[in-house]
């Protein structure tokens, strides 16, 4: 039983880390297409369309990697996790099929136009078909969120005798106090990944001096949406989000936290540090007196409760995990603010494309938002653990009780090999792609 | 409004089958009679830009059946378990293959993601075809051992064969000789399809030969069907109730028959689109004929301990599915217009549209 548990948590969270590498591009660059193409119709600058065009094929490309290890995310309810997807399903179903019927068709129908269409439509037309691309992209982003934050913070329903959750309220799902700063929050984080790839790769032109002109309107217009949106992912969206954990899941506050015990007059913040659970303590701590008890409550001495206060079992079940993946996001987070305002201060000195070090800097920061949007994630989910749908469905009562540990393994081992074949080829592409760049066309 | 769901339900698979079936249809044509790089050309335009959006039927079929009828969607994915994540691995070595094709110019690179796609579309429109056979047939619901549950009473769970291969044995397996039949056939009429699409699509040279290919395949399709329904009283005895019941459904039946004889007057055709007509309508009456004949069942039960799986034991809760209503029907309209967009503005011959050029 532990086993297959275990087997089937892993595969979920295999199939889904692995997928959302590539939405969390797509979301994002969808945006920056729009600006590059709305940009080439107001100055009709060829390098704008350009632009657009060769984002478009690094787009098309992660966005057939997402669509291929997007459909296992949905069969997996079902196949893994049948239980829960039976007692929930009236309910969580609703914004899932809201997501294939209202975002997926719009997605894919006018992906089609915008990469093949553009001869048949002209320039106005194609704009428009890129901005229903983009506009597909967030909707699906929104009701997956939506779905999310109801296992986190359940609204709208009530539970039958026969332990079935069913909807009694459809407009709470969507005003449910969770879903807002967390959609902004990963929206933003989304345009963060997105504008740190397209400065890096404007970086790696600039200083392989080939494609100059796109390497610098990558690097400036990377730069800029870059510093937006990592100022914004921290402050509100980011602030909203630990607040909304602060007030519904203290136990998960106080274990991504760090903070074991509460402390008289206030907490401190934990800058670095290992948890040690053994003697419910942190390791090599070094943390600055009462700044959580701040930024929380905004008030210097406010009691933040610590790990002592709750049951142990209802802790989240990795807390080293949760720690770790919390403090990896919000260190990396403080390092994409600092990054992107020095480089905005180059731009602005009109100094940015000569100082080489601030694009070497840029061009290495390529994988860290990946890193940071995939440990935010982790944060939400291992702060969910134990529970499926927060304090009321454990874990261990969803998974499907027909599917044994071997068979389990058995699929997991698939997705591992073939993933690792798609991973492999989708670098080789994207680095042909990137290598090639964008080009004028020929007159 | 379980009704209601089914009916939408059962339209959207429809659908998914007619649009991602000449997809799989087109990837067994390329894999079996496309010979020139001319022909491949010709095959990946006609479906380029349309696949994606095809299978996203599949996806929002799946999100409906999640959300209308949960217990379902619980009981039949983690049952059918390994078959399914079999799909996926196919359905994500499909796209790769005609996706990353005409990303590199090799021909070892190009010789590999041909068979890939052909391939996996051969397996697919297999693995379809075993699926309605598994649905029909019924599974051992409540894992009955000797007369003893050992599941609840709507779970279930399949190997992929037996060692008798056989649809009565007490403890089944997704592959036995009536579900492998029922897989052929789904080979045979989705090639058809397939055919037909590119005939319908294309000015390629390939099409001449392909008429010819789907009137003999037509022969072998009227075959299998007629020996299916012989030995379909080995997993139903009475499979006529329904239709005897409300003569009205016989609108279904008599739809699969117009289309298959249709398919037999291929070479004849002036119009291009007519053979895709009519082997459209064949898969759609086929289809809902298959679930007209069990209705209201949506999984029958093959052990008398435990009941039937019916559109009504299944479905979610009643607020739940009115309120569906209302977003579904604006969706819907939504998607109409997608897709009348889409094939206005892809409308005609596709040879020049140079999809998978880079």
């Amino acid at each position: 039983m532990e086993d297959m548990l275990f087997y089937d948590r892993m595969q979920f969270a295999f199939t889904i880390t692995f997928h959302y590498l590539f939405p969390q591009l797509t979301m994002g660059l969808s945006l920056m297409i729009v600006y590059f193409k709305w940009k080439f119709l107001r100055t009709q600058e060829v390098n704008y369309n350009e632009a657009a065009k060769f984002w478009m094929k690094i787009f098309a490309l992660n966005f057939a990697m997402g669509v291929v290890t997007g459909i296992p995310m949905e069969f997996q309810f079902g196949t893994n996790w049948a239980k829960f997807s039976e007692l929930t399903g009236g309910i969580i179903g609703q914004t899932l099929a809201m997501e294939g019927m209202f975002s997926f068709f719009l997605e894919s129908s006018f992906l089609g136009l915008f990469l093949f269409g553009e001869k048949l439509m002209g320039q106005k037309l194609h704009f428009l078909t890129g901005f229903f691309v983009f506009l597909g992209s967030w909707a699906s982003g929104y009701l997956i969120i939506a779905t999310h934050s109801w296992m986190q913070h359940p609204v709208g329903f009530e539970i039958l005798e026969n332990g079935k959750f069913v909807l009694n309220n459809f407009s709470a799902l969507f005003s449910n106090p969770w879903l807002l700063p967390s959609y902004l929050h990963n929206q933003l984080a989304s345009v963060i990944t997105a504008s740190f790839v397209v400065s890096s790769i404007g970086a790696f032109y600039l200083l392989n001096n080939k494609h100059n002109a796109f390497g610098k309107l990558f690097v400036k217009t990377g730069v800029i949406f870059g510093l937006i949106s990592s100022v914004l992912v921290a402050f509100p969206t980011g602030d909203l989000v630990a607040k909304n954990v602060v007030k519904h899941q203290p136990v998960t506050f106080a274990a991504m936290e760090g903070i074991f015990e509460t402390e008289e007059g206030g907490s401190e913040i934990v800058l670095i540090g290992q948890p040690d659970m053994e003697n419910k303590k942190l390791d090599n701590k070094i943390a600055v007196p009462n700044i959580l008890s701040f930024l929380t409550y905004q008030s210097w001495d406010a009691e933040i409760k610590g790990l002592n206060e709750f049951d142990e079992k209802n802790y989240p079940t990795n807390i080293p995990g949760l720690y770790y993946a919390y403090h990896i996001m919000v260190g990396l987070g403080t390092i994409f603010i600092a990054l992107m305002a020095l480089a905005v201060f180059q731009l602005w000195r009109k100094k940015l494309y000569e100082s080489k070090w601030v694009l070497w800097c840029i061009m290495f920061m390529l994988p860290f938002p990946y890193i940071a949007n995939t440990t935010g994630w982790y944060t939400a989910e291992l702060g969910r653990q134990p529970w499926l749908v927060y304090n009321l469905l454990r874990t261990s009562e969803g998974a499907s009780p027909t599917v044994s540990a071997g068979n389990t393994l058995f699929t997991l081992l698939g997705f591992i090999g073939l993933y690792l074949l798609l991973g492999m080829l989708f670098l080789m592409l994207a680095g042909k792609i990137i290598n090639k760049g964008p080009l004028l066309e020929k007159h | 409004m379980e009704l209601f769901w089914y009916i939408v339900l059962m339209t959207m698979l429809a659908i998914y089958v007619i649009l991602d079936g000449y997809d799989f249809g087109a990837g067994i044509v390329h894999l079996f009679f496309a010979k020139t790089e001319k022909d491949k050309k010709a095959i990946t335009n006609a479906i380029g830009p349309f696949w994606d959006a095809n299978e996203v039927w599949l996806i929002a079929s799946g999100g409906v059946l999640f959300f209308a009828f949960p217990t379902l969607y619980a009981s039949s994915f983690s049952g059918f378990y390994l078959p399914l994540i079999m799909i996926l691995w196919l359905l994500i070595f499909r796209a790769i293959g005609l996706e990353l094709r005409g990303q590199v110019h090799n021909k070892m690179w190009e010789l590999i993601w041909d068979k890939a796609f052909g391939i996996s579309s051969l397996l697919l429109a297999l693995f379809f075809g075993v699926a309605l056979g598994n649905v029909v047939r019924g599974v051992n619901l409540g894992g009955v051992i000797d007369g003893v549950s050992t599941h609840e009473a709507h779970y279930f769970f399949l190997p992929l064969w037996n060692p008798t291969f056989s649809p009565q044995a007490e403890q089944l397996g997704i592959l036995d000789w009536f579900t492998v039949l029922l897989g052929v056939v789904g080979v045979v009429a989705l090639t058809i399809h397939g055919a037909n699409w590119i005939i319908f699509k294309t000015n390629s040279d390939l099409n001449e030969k392909l008429k010819k290919v789907v009137f003999n395949l037509s022969i072998i399709l009227l075959a299998l069907v007629v020996i299916s329904l012989l030995v379909w009283h080995v997993i139903e005895p009475k499979p006529f109730h329904n239709f005897l019941d409300k003569p009205w459904l016989w609108i279904f039946p008599v739809t699969t028959i117009t289309g298959l004889f249709g398919l037999f007057k291929v070479k004849t055709f002036r119009k291009h689109g007519m053979g895709f007509l009519f082997s459209t309508l064949f898969l759609f009456g086929g289809l809902t004929t298959t679930v007209a004949s069990i209705f209201p069942k949506v999984l029958p039960s093959t052990n008398n301990v435990n009941p039937d799986l019916t559109l009504y034991n299944v479905a979610a809760h009643e607020y739940g599915l009115s309120v569906g209503v209302y977003w579904f029907a604006i969706a819907a309209v939504l998607v109409a217009v997608y897709m009348v967009i889409q094939y206005t503005i892809f409308k005609g011959k596709m040879d020049d549209v140079g999809y998978g050029e880079h």
